[in-house]
């Protein structure tokens, strides 16, 4: 029975004029489907969330407020601009340095077999036990924060880039020596834009680094910025307030993220047009 | 001017396989002369090297031993003089039709006002005049490889090498490319050495078929058909197309009756 319904709605399909077909469900926005899950999520917390012990756990309102507090108080701007300048020069100081080491670790073979291990070895390395060497190298203050938020981002960016050189059609960089251009020219004109989806992933890595970095950096040097908000707030088993710089972090890293894919699409606007975004 | 000679060619390859390494003698000692506005197409079964001496004489490959000049001049290296078009074009994809032909005429130093005239005139040659601001996945088939051929003449080389230019496009846009290059030919009167496998598309076009075997130049042939050829169409219908289409068919296919 099921069996010849489905047979009639495929003749009345071939029968039909093809517009039929066009008055498809349009699925739902994305945005849509964000909102519900954090929605939910935010939900859940809040309604299970009340019956832990405030020491133990909080939920989102007591977040809220303890939110609205230390924006009233100044203390969260102080310590987010506090924060965010050794971010901001560590992660693109990474930037600056890790796409150009990492373009040229990956198209000349004597600096891949030179400096490639170091780079492969780097990204493994457990740089929260070198920070008090850091620190006697490089002090308490700015130095040391901006070295350590350095470090963590510049390897996923430099080993992305070099991955992305490898992965650049050989065929690509003929078209270059055929026309008789010069190495440089072809490591700038069809290498790096060939090779502009891997470095923009590597940046997209490097971001969640460089928050963990700076939280690190915060802790172990100069007690400072958002870190010192949630150290001093877990030392007073003020668990809410610790949650808000950790919410914050979390929000900017989000931030930074949709920011970096907004560049992408600017200066690689080709690769969203040729690249699939056809997904179940 | 623009004459290519193969003075007793030969390439070699190391190649490993499954840890074992393997000499494939790609290139075996090949002589021939490509004259000046000549068209040679250059046919056989895959693996016989066509592709091999077509990337020799565009420098992207070396040779093991002999040497390939144009014009008398021992090639080392790609060349000005030496205009490549790619099997599957090969555009840069963050550039537009125009910047891809503009790509090439930089690389040989025009600039300003020149430069964009020199592209803008090439694309009109090839009749893509009206889509010099899209991106190569923005074009079909035939238009990239219409782009292809523009970057490539653009620089004026003297000789065009052409590596199975319209194989991977379907019949139709073929033989419309192929009418194509013909009329190019005839307007520019560059020597032009393209590789293929398709029979057809030798005989139309070439003046004269180097049939390669193992390696080899098994056998070179002149197509008795004038110049210019017409209408390619009718071409097709011509005793001669049949009579050497038949000859080179035989020339690629004589042995194997003896083995099978």
């Amino acid at each position: 029975m099921r069996k010849e319904n489905m047979m009639a709605e495929i003749a009345d399909k071939n029968i039909a004029a093809p517009e039929v077909e066009t008055a498809e469900r349009r699925p739902l926005p994305r945005w849509v489907i964000t909102t519900v899950s954090v929605g939910c999520l935010v939900g859940f917390w809040e309604i299970f969330g009340r019956d832990i012990n405030p020491v133990f756990g909080s939920y989102p309102s007591a977040i809220a407020v303890a939110f609205w507090e230390l924006l009233k108080a100044g203390t969260l701007w102080k310590a987010l601009l506090e924060s965010l300048q050794p971010f901001v020069v560590g992660y693109l100081l990474a930037i600056v340095i890790g796409i150009p080491l990492g373009l040229v670790i990956g198209r000349f073979r004597t600096a891949e077999a030179a400096l490639g291990i170091y780079v492969t070895a780097g990204y493994a390395m457990p740089l929260v036990a070198l920070v008090p060497l850091l620190i006697l190298w490089l002090g308490l203050g700015f130095k040391v924060k901006v070295s350590v938020i350095f470090l963590m981002a510049l390897f996923p960016i430099c080993i992305n880039t070099w991955l992305g050189v490898i992965a650049v059609p050989k065929t690509l960089i003929e078209v270059g020596k055929s026309f008789v251009a010069p190495n440089h020219v072809i490591l700038r004109r069809i290498v790096l834009p060939a090779t502009l989806p891997y470095i923009m992933a590597g940046v997209r890595l490097a971001v969640g680094r460089a928050v963990v970095a700076m939280v690190i950096a915060e802790f172990f040097t100069t007690i400072s910025g958002l870190g010192a908000v949630i150290i001093n707030s877990a030392n007073n088993f003020d668990t809410a307030t610790m949650f808000v710089p950790i919410i914050l972090l979390m929000l900017m890293a989000i931030g930074l993220n949709s920011l970096i894919g907004y560049v992408e699409r600017k200066v690689a606007p080709w690769q969203a047009e040729i690249a699939g975004r056809e997904r179940e | 001017m623009g004459e290519v000679t193969f003075h007793d060619v030969s390439k070699r390859f190391a190649l490993r396989v499954d840890g074992q390494v393997h000499h494939v003698q790609a290139l075996d000692r090949i002589n021939f002369t490509v004259r000046d506005g000549e068209i040679v197409a250059l046919i056989g079964p895959s693996g016989c090297g066509k592709t091999t001496a077509l990337r020799v004489a565009m420098g992207l490959d070396a040779s093991t031993g002999g040497r390939v000049t144009v014009d008398g001049r021992e090639v080392h290296g790609c060349g000005h003089d030496r205009g490549m078009v790619f099997q599957h074009a090969e555009l840069l994809p963050w550039l537009s039709a125009l910047q891809n032909v503009m790509f090439g005429l930089e690389m040989k130093g025009l600039r300003g006002g020149e430069l964009r005239d020199t592209a803008e005139k090439y694309l009109a040659l090839v009749g893509l005049s009206d889509s010099q601001n899209r991106r190569p996945h923005q074009l079909s088939g035939g238009m990239k490889q219409r782009v292809g051929i523009a970057r490539a003449l653009a620089i004026d080389p003297k000789v065009l090498l052409m590596d199975e230019p319209f194989g991977a496009l379907d019949a139709q846009t073929r033989e419309a490319l192929q009418a194509e290059l013909l009329d190019i030919h005839a307007r520019t009167g560059k020597t032009i050495i393209f590789v293929t496998h398709d029979l057809d598309e030798a005989v139309l076009i070439a003046d004269r078929i180097v049939v390669m075997r193992g390696g080899k130049v098994h056998d070179i042939m002149t197509v008795p058909l004038p110049r210019p050829r017409g209408d390619l169409v009718d071409v097709r219908g011509t005793h001669e197309f049949a009579e050497t289409r038949y000859k080179v068919w035989r020339d690629l296919h004589e042995d194997e009756s003896v083995v099978h």
